[in-house]
């Protein structure tokens, strides 16, 4: 089997050691890193989040994947930083203030990071002011909030305010989701989008992109 | 009164309470404080809640305790207090009930996901647990109730660790499933198929599911269990899923709806009916009355 494919094989099955001596061996070979992260580990991470979307596979393997996703991007990223390789786009990402509940949030996380999206994660009971300040620090192009308690869900539309007040709206794509929240919720607060889950957000994420271009 | 498992093996229905979050904030919970913190401070307001449930007919009362195990207090720092928080919990409901209902100690996740697939390791959740666990068994409660559960595994050391710290103390165990084109299954992949053995291989005496889905779910979820368990079942339904109207959060399930419901339910075997995210006392007490000619107490 070609080197590239045998990294997204045994990323879709979970084996981080092997994906990382499979990683460090493309290197050597001199294939670009860009092409070992975007023909192997994403590839592979695509096949995770399709399977995850069609309820094939549940979060376990998900996440089993994506820790062999890291550790490879562990040895990639200096080189990638070397070669200039930009980004795809920035996404500021965490669970509403109030709400411990972060496991779909890291889920969005790491499928998006999966994505060759770069993430930064704010992590569980962020306030909306937080969301905002980073996002402008950081130049981020989306923000996604999660909530898994309907009593935290009003954080979202105060979310969607301030980025109002700050000029940001229309600018900054902003995306919502979590168990309670719904289309219905996101259309109301103004968000620009509502995911369902995790492989949904990557999609959501990515049409964003794709309406700029 | 009578033993809680006697009267639900003699085919007896209970009614549980309703959410308690929401009756928190709006007793003065802070933005960003722990929910069982007010057990050290707040006794009122526990006693207050309970009061309310116990008023609107609910036969089994939780404790403000979901959050009380250590690892998930410790994201308070409040975790060298978790004795106390559990035993204040389950007093203030005891002396609210005085004996007209049966006390529930509520324990929720740990936050934490389970090794190989997280970074914790089962003993320090089965630790965390077993000391919630005993504060329950000092402290005298009627019955402990697991609840919101999304990892089997996680479930079944939060049941080991009840029957091996609260021995004698009648056990619930509800996990929270979501719905796929495939069926039901926890975000963790498991079925109720295997929820439903496993839980009660481990020792649970009622198993079921509460929050993620209104009632309309549930129902199919009862069916399911009843399927492949003949242990009572449980089932603690959201009232729907809600919405914002004029920005206020809505649940669309009222009480009249889920009382017409939840007599669905009792012909899908369930023993004890309750509510979770977005119920009030108001849905209790409708149904309480819709299932009056069912209940023989």
């Amino acid at each position: 089997m070609e080197l590239l494919s045998q990294i997204s094989f045994n990323l879709q099955n979970g084996f981080d050691e092997t994906v990382i001596d499979l990683t460090k061996e493309a290197v050597e070979k001199r294939i670009p890193p860009d092409e070992i992260m975007n023909n192997g580990l994403i590839a592979g991470m695509n096949v995770v989040g399709e399977k995850f979307k069609n309820h094939e596979i549940f979060l376990p393997d998900v996440l089993l994947a994506a820790r062999a996703m890291n550790g490879a991007m562990e040895v990639l990223k200096p080189l990638l930083i070397k070669d200039g390789i930009p980004i795809k786009g920035k996404v500021v990402i965490g669970s509403v203030k109030d709400d411990l509940h972060d496991i779909g949030k890291n889920l969005v996380a790491i499928l998006l990071k999966g994505a060759g999206f770069e993430v930064i994660d704010l992590g569980n009971d962020v306030p909306a002011e937080q969301f905002i300040s980073v996002a402008i620090e950081e130049n981020a192009h989306v923000i996604g909030m999660s909530a898994l308690l309907t009593t935290t869900m009003p954080v979202m539309k105060k979310v969607v305010d301030m980025a109002k007040d700050e000029g940001l709206y229309g600018k900054i794509k902003i995306m919502v989701g979590g168990a309670p929240v719904s289309k219905p919720f996101a259309e109301e607060i103004g968000a620009d989008a509502y995911s369902y889950d995790g492989a949904n957000a990557v999609e959501t994420v990515e049409s964003f992109f794709r309406e700029d271009s | 009164m009578k033993k809680l498992l006697e009267r639900l093996h003699n085919g007896e229905i209970l009614i549980a309470d309703g959410a308690m979050g929401t009756m928190l904030f709006e007793r003065g919970l802070k933005s960003g404080e722990c929910p069982e913190g007010l057990n050290l401070s707040r006794l009122d307001i526990l006693e207050d809640i309970a009061g309310l449930y116990l008023d609107a007919g609910a036969d089994i009362i939780q404790t403000n305790t979901f959050g009380g195990s250590p690892l998930k207090l410790a994201s308070y720092s409040l975790e060298d207090k978790a004795v106390l928080i559990n035993r204040n919990a389950v007093n203030a409901v005891t002396k609210v009930v005085a004996g007209k209902a049966y006390v529930s100690a509520s324990c929720g996740p740990c936050g934490k996901i389970l090794k190989p697939y997280g970074d914790t390791d089962p003993e320090v959740i089965c630790d965390s647990f077993e000391i919630q666990m005993q504060a329950f068994a000092e402290s005298g409660c009627d019955v402990i109730c697991i609840e919101t559960m999304m990892d089997l595994r996680e479930a079944l050391l939060a049941v080991r660790a009840a029957k091996s710290k609260a021995p004698g103390i009648p056990v619930m165990a509800a996990m929270t499933y979501d719905p796929t084109p495939k069926g039901f299954f926890t975000i963790m992949g498991d079925t109720i198929e295997k929820t439903s053995h496993e839980l009660e291989e481990a020792g649970a005496d009622v198993v079921g599911s509460n929050c993620g889905n209104g009632i309309e779910n549930m129902i199919r979820i009862a069916r399911e269990y009843r399927k492949h368990t003949s242990l009572p079942l449980i089932i603690q339904s959201n009232a729907g899923l809600p919405l914002i109207e004029n920005g206020e959060l809505v649940y669309p399930e009222t009480p009249e709806f889920m009382a017409l419901k939840a007599k669905e339910l009792v012909d899908a075997g369930v023993s004890i009916i309750g509510g979770c995210c977005g119920t009030t006392p108001e849905h209790i007490r409708a149904i309480k009355k819709a299932l009056g000619s069912n209940l023989s107490s």
